[in-house]
């Protein structure tokens, strides 16, 4: 502790100076804990997405080919997307599909009384939720029995019931999907749409509606008609997406592959999407992982170079404190006294730079969190590992100047000048 | 001489009164340097022995040996030749870090430019030579406390260097060179950057060292300061030139003999 304190009162005597070493290891340690955070928060909310996503799924979906022919026609009807025989080839077909969901949407408004909303209208049976793992908030989800009898029923996103009944309860309540009365049996819990990964600009962010498969195709059918500028525009699609979701992980990149491979024979454009949340995952790993590593090399760098710097500057304290040494040891000192002496004044440097660099590091991520809404995670082992990499670096580039301190003639260092 | 330790067994050479016991015993000491194919003998293998109780003057001309003698004296170097013995102890049979611990404790050194550290207070520099010895011996703090007011310091404790004059540098100095009561004190030219005055009085403070018995070696070219000395060994080209014993009697007869 002694050693301590006096290795503070040598730095003391040069404050300028001290303080610029221990910038470049505080820099270092800064860098390293601030983006490791950002990095993690960054890839923690990419996984998140994904396995939203349901990391066994395979999910396909239409998806509008480049638009060719006559742009003023009146009327046109643009065909394109999966189909049902895409869905009943992999229903039956293929191995190792547990369930296939396929979804319709209609471009319904729904209303009740006054208010009007333009979420998405989903059309899908009943098995859409546990593939999806959606939770309910309240009521039930859609059932065989609805999907069997066409039922005139609907369940609400979250976000579309507390739009359209903001201060009751939406269960039993009747909206109007378009131009059908539906009754309200259920509300799902609030969740990001789960297209946001690949944004689909058709798409209404901003709710969904969920009416079952055989009521969609028998009242909404499979043409969406919209009015744009003037111009009517009719598209059939006959199903927007299909989810597969396999029996067991080791059957994702199986079926992905059949999935692929059908889709590419049976349609002449590519006017559908393979979407392989696992695939994205793994993706999202090996983006981390580079990452790591070029996060590790930086850091390192920048603590080599500080170290480096710390080193140049105690050889040259060495060097200018040649006669103290000198008389030091011939006032008793031993080599072991003069190493020592040497290593805690680097590492009192270096720990410095580290304690100050951890703050900074972790002040970092606190005002990139506040300022760009970005995601950071500090792990706890960031602060100490660089801490310790900080001291370390003290150790390692103050041992050649100690040594060489400690190893000085007596007789010529007192005579130095 | 000191009266401390009169009784010796051994009987008197004529002219010389009741030797002390030895403190240094040089002995066909010598110190080669080589220089490429050039050979200088800084020390040419004289013998010579320093007794408890004296203060001698080293003086000769420039590169007569006095500052590779003192080195040697002070245990910083080692002799290429011959035998040095320190109360007794065979300098040549320890190594250097025990060395180390012996000039901490056994030797006082005074240099020309006081040699202080600039980041330690006056009571800090004081205690630096016991700071590395592997047992600090208790009450030294206040031994230094004592040291530094016999010195005149008691009111600057906690002074760094470069807030002291040359002198009190020079005080503070001699403080530290007496904290571990050191069979030998050791001087080169300590007055040598001092003006006469301070010179003085650092002289003074040497005196009532010797006659407390300290035995003081004191290295400096300058005839004035050799003449304050008790005794005075005179080398030339590595050896011997004269010893002249008994010189600074006159006038003040504070001793008693
Ligand atoms: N480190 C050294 N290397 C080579 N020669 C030296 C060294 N130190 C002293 N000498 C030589 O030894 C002789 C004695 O030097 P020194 O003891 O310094 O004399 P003084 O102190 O009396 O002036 C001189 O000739 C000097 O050149
Ligand atoms: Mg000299």
């Amino acid at each position: 502790m002694r050693a301590v304190r006096l290795g503070v009162s040598s730095l003391l005597l040069h404050k300028l100076r001290s303080f610029l070493t221990t910038l470049g290891v505080l820099f270092g340690v800064a860098s390293v804990i601030a983006m490791l955070a950002v990095g993690e928060g960054a890839s923690a909310e990419a996984q998140d997405q994904i396995r939203r996503l349901g990391s066994r799924n395979v999910i396909l979906r239409s998806v509008k080919p480049p638009q060719v022919g006559d742009e003023d026609a009146e009327m046109r009807v643009l065909s394109y997307g999966l189909t049902r025989d895409d869905f009943e080839r992999i229903s039956e077909t293929f191995p190792g599909v547990d369930q296939s969901v396929p979804v319709l949407q209609t471009p319904a408004e729904v209303r009740s009384g006054q208010l009007l909303c333009r979420p998405r209208v989903l059309c899908t049976p009943h098995l859409f939720q546990s593939v999806t793992r959606r939770d309910l908030f309240s009521g039930r989800f859609l059932t065989e029995q609805d999907e069997a009898s066409r039922s005139l029923v609907c369940v609400l996103g979250y976000e579309v019931a507390r739009f359209l009944f903001p201060f009751d309860t939406a269960l039993g309540e009747r909206v109007k999907v378009g131009e059908h009365y539906l009754e309200v049996v259920g509300v799902l819990n609030s969740r990001l749409p789960v297209g946001t990964i690949t944004l689909d600009p058709s798409s209404e962010a901003g709710g969904e509606v969920f009416v079952p498969l055989s009521t969609g195709r028998a009242y909404y059918g499979e043409r969406q008609t919209q009015m744009r500028s003037g111009s009517m525009d009719i598209q059939e699609v006959q199903l927007h997406e299909i989810i597969v979701a396999a029996e067991r992980d080791i059957d994702v990149p199986v079926i992905a592959a059949a999935c692929r491979s059908m889709l590419k024979r049976e349609h002449d454009e590519k006017d559908y999407e393979v979407i392989v949340p696992l695939e994205l995952l793994a993706r999202a790993e090996e983006t981390k992982r580079i990452f790591n590593i070029v996060l590790g090399s930086i850091a390192g760098i920048s603590l080599l170079v500080g170290g480096i710097g710390i080193m140049n500057v105690m050889l040259a304290t060495v060097t200018e404190r040649t006669r103290e040494i000198g008389i030091r040891r011939a006032l008793g000192a031993k080599r072991k006294h003069i190493v020592t002496q040497f290593l805690v004044e680097t590492m009192v440097l270096s720990g410095a730079g580290g304690v100050v660099g951890v703050g900074v590091g972790l002040l970092i991520p606190w005002i990139v969190e506040r300022a760009a809404d970005l995601e950071t995670i500090v792990e706890p082992a960031a602060p100490i590992l660089a801490f310790g990499i900080s001291v370390l670096v003290g150790i390692v580039f103050g041992l050649y100047p100690a040594w060489r301190a400690a190893n000085m003639d007596p007789v010529e260092a007192l005579r130095h000048e | 001489m000191s009266g401390s330790t009169a009784e010796s067994a051994e009987p008197a050479a004529a002219g010389v009164p009741v030797p002390s016991e030895p403190v240094a015993e040089l002995s066909n000491i010598t110190r080669l340097y080589r220089m490429g194919d050039e050979e200088v003998h800084a020390l040419d293998g004289f013998s010579f022995t320093f007794r408890k109780g004296e203060y001698w003057a080293i003086m000769g001309s420039s590169g007569s040996g006095k500052s590779t003698l003192l080195n040697i004296l002070g245990c910083v170097d080692r002799p290429t030749g011959g035998s040095y013995r320190v109360r007794g102890q065979e300098v040549a049979d320890l190594d250097d870090d025990e060395l180390s611990t012996f000039r901490g404790a056994e030797l006082g050194f005074i240099f020309q430019s006081y040699n202080l550290i600039p980041q330690l207070d006056v009571l800090e520099n004081i205690l630096m030579p016991v700071m590395y010895q592997d047992e600090v011996p208790e009450g030294i703090e206040d031994r230094a406390l004592e040291l530094a007011k016999r010195v005149g310091l008691g009111e600057r404790l906690h002074h760094r260097p470069m807030q002291l004059s040359g002198g009190q540098q020079q005080r503070v100095a001699i403080a530290r060179s007496l904290i571990n009561d050191p069979a030998l004190i050791l001087a080169d030219e300590a007055t040598g950057n001092l003006d006469s005055k301070t010179a003085d009085e650092i002289l003074e403070l040497f005196d009532e060292l010797h006659a407390e018995g300290k035995t003081i070696l004191l290295v400096t070219h300058e005839a004035e300061v050799g003449r304050r000395a008790e005794n005075i060994l005179r080398l030339k080209d590595g050896n011997i030139d004269s010893v002249e014993r008994g010189v600074s009697r006159e006038g003040e007869g504070t001793d008693a003999q």
